[in-house]
């Protein structure tokens, strides 16, 4: 792997320890994915939530600190596993917020900036078209590469951690042009209606592909998908699939110029009303009796807050309700009057968190919790994992389940 | 004399173990209860069985970013599997295996390590040198 004069001195310890791991740690990953040198980056992301990184992880991070570790681009976080300020009625332990804790004084003090959110495109500063960048959260990722035409990789967080030291990357997977082509065409027969028939959408389309290094080509839309629908359809497609991009023919960026007769070769897979159906099925039937409802996976935009608000308004809810949304997000929804309706009906908002990263086994068996309904299909597929039995539903049916404490 | 599996040079160190198998997808945070050291998700192929100590050997790895954290988080508790040989691996579980230093190779020459190898083969692998020996 070429290193220039830079990258030398960093392996050399020249500009400390903590540079020094990072590049050592990229060029082990780079070799793996046979990349021929790095490439520059203008932010990196990294998923950091205690459940993942645990004690050990901490530890990791607060030795990274002692070695002077200071991060050299902008570089964000991934939601948190506890909010600080609603953490004991879920069950959570001190000892899992003393890690958060810890978290935010390490990765404060090598200036990282705690955003906490999974919907930076959203929210922070959305990537541009051609631009190198190191992001966590897979939902994230595919966003950015698919929407917005940038290029990152998955980056798990000790890599986006690297990658915000040395503000590079090993130039591998999807920051080459040839492995962004599609690899698998998909016709689409039956329209999207709503939020969760694009998550719908986006896990059949992942779990057929079942593979990073697939790239699916996705035709005959008959509308152009907003950001809350894109970030649905990505962020399902990426869980199911471990997909990292997806072009919309005519749509997304790299794909209006893509002549499909350059792909005319490829499989053509049909998309059925009734695969929705099959994919629907698996998760709860009308009447199954619902524990908690969850709006989350990714993170709650201002827009779906306020339809959530307007749906929950003067309505009592018999079943828990929790809605997570970012840090940002929630401060304009408090100034909009949206939590106030949304908690006035008996739900909670919580800010910088995401429902299956902060310790869902944990917090759903503290509450006597396992029949979980919500309107995300990723949040769906990950829970099984966690002693959930999850099902999927709408917003407004959601909202209503939520009334009656059954699936309507 | 024994059946040697070639393929792209991986992470982590030179090992060997007994092989735990199947055809399924791979992730830390959807596949595994991390604490009691077992498969979680009841449509797994592997569920209810330890992975601590194994070769586990699957087909892709899958989800979210999470297991790169997570991997190097089992390992310092000794709560790991001995090494991980995918079909394809990817992103992330590369870089949590180079993180935590624990083996892990793919893209076998032979095809399907999955159809390669069974459960209880005795293993043993050599990243740096890009080789699966079977025993």
């Amino acid at each position: 792997m070429y290193l220039n004069d830079e990258e030398k001195s960093m392996l050399n310890g020249d500009f400390g320890q903590a540079k020094k791991w990072a590049l050592e740690h990229q060029i082990k990953v780079g070799k793996f994915f046979s990349a021929s040198k790095f490439v520059n980056v203008s932010q990196a992301h990294m998923m950091v939530d205690p459940e993942s990184i645990g004690q050990a992880g901490v530890i990791f991070l607060e030795d990274l600190v002692n070695k002077g570790a200071k991060v050299s681009i902008p570089t964000i976080t991934d939601p948190r596993g506890v909010d600080l300020n609603y953490y004991k009625p879920l069950g959570q332990t001190e000892e899992m917020a003393e890690i958060d804790r810890r978290t935010i004084k390490a990765c404060t003090s090598m200036g990282i900036m705690m955003t906490d959110t999974c919907v930076n495109y959203q929210t922070i500063m959305p990537p541009v078209y051609g631009d190198h960048v190191a992001y966590g959260d897979t939902g994230v990722v595919i966003y950015s590469n698919s929407v917005c035409g940038a290029r990152s990789n998955f980056e798990g967080g000790p890599s986006a951690l690297a990658a915000g030291l040395t503000g590079r990357t090993p130039q591998y997977g999807l920051h080459l042009d040839e492995n962004r082509l599609p690899t698998k065409r998909f016709c689409v027969k039956y329209q999207p209606k709503d939020l969760t028939d694009w998550g719908i959408l986006g896990a059949i389309i992942g779990k057929t592909l079942g593979s990073y290094w697939e790239v699916p080509l996705i035709e005959a839309l008959e509308v152009i998908p907003n950001s809350d629908e894109m970030k649905h359809m990505g962020a399902a497609m990426a869980s199911y699939g471990s997909t990292p991009l997806f072009h919309l023919h005519k749509i997304t960026p790299e794909a209006k110029n893509l002549k499909i007769e350059q792909f005319a070769n490829l499989d053509l897979i049909d998309i059925n009303s009734s695969d929705f159906e099959s994919l629907k099925s698996s998760f709860g039937n009308k009447g199954d009796k619902i524990d908690v409802v969850v709006f989350a996976a990714p993170q709650l935009s201002i827009v779906e807050m306020q339809k959530v608000a307007n749906l929950s308004h003067n309505k009592s809810f018999k079943v828990p309700v929790i809605v997570c949304t970012s840090p940002q997000v929630y401060a304009d929804s408090i100034r909009m009057g949206f939590i106030e309706k949304i908690e006035n009906s008996g739900a909670k908002v919580l800010q910088g968190t995401c429902f299956y990263q902060q310790y869902a086994r944990e917090i759903g068996e503290a509450n006597g919790w396992k029949r979980l309904l919500s309107n995300s299909t990723k949040i769906v597929n990950i829970l099984g994992g966690y002693g959930y039995t999850p099902a999927l539903a709408s917003m407004e049916n959601c909202i209503l389940a939520a009334v009656k404490g059954e699936m309507v | 004399m024994n059946k040697i599996l070639k393929c792209h040079p991986g992470i982590g160190d030179k090992t060997e173990g007994i092989v735990l198998c199947a055809k399924d997808n791979f992730s830390a945070r959807y596949d595994l209860d991390r604490v009691k050291g077992v498969f979680s998700r009841p449509q797994h192929k592997l569920f209810g069985k330890s992975y601590k100590n194994k070769i586990l050997v699957l087909n892709e790895s899958k989800g979210g970013v999470a297991s790169a954290w997570m991997l190097y988080e089992m390992k310092v508790r000794d709560m790991v599997p001995k090494a991980i040989l995918f079909n394809k691996a990817n992103t992330i579980l590369a870089q949590g295996a180079a993180l935590a230093n624990l083996t892990m190779c793919d893209r076998f020459i032979d095809g399907d390590i999955t159809s390669l190898l069974k459960t209880g083969d005795k293993v043993i692998i050599n990243p740096s040198e890009g080789y699966v020996e079977v025993s």
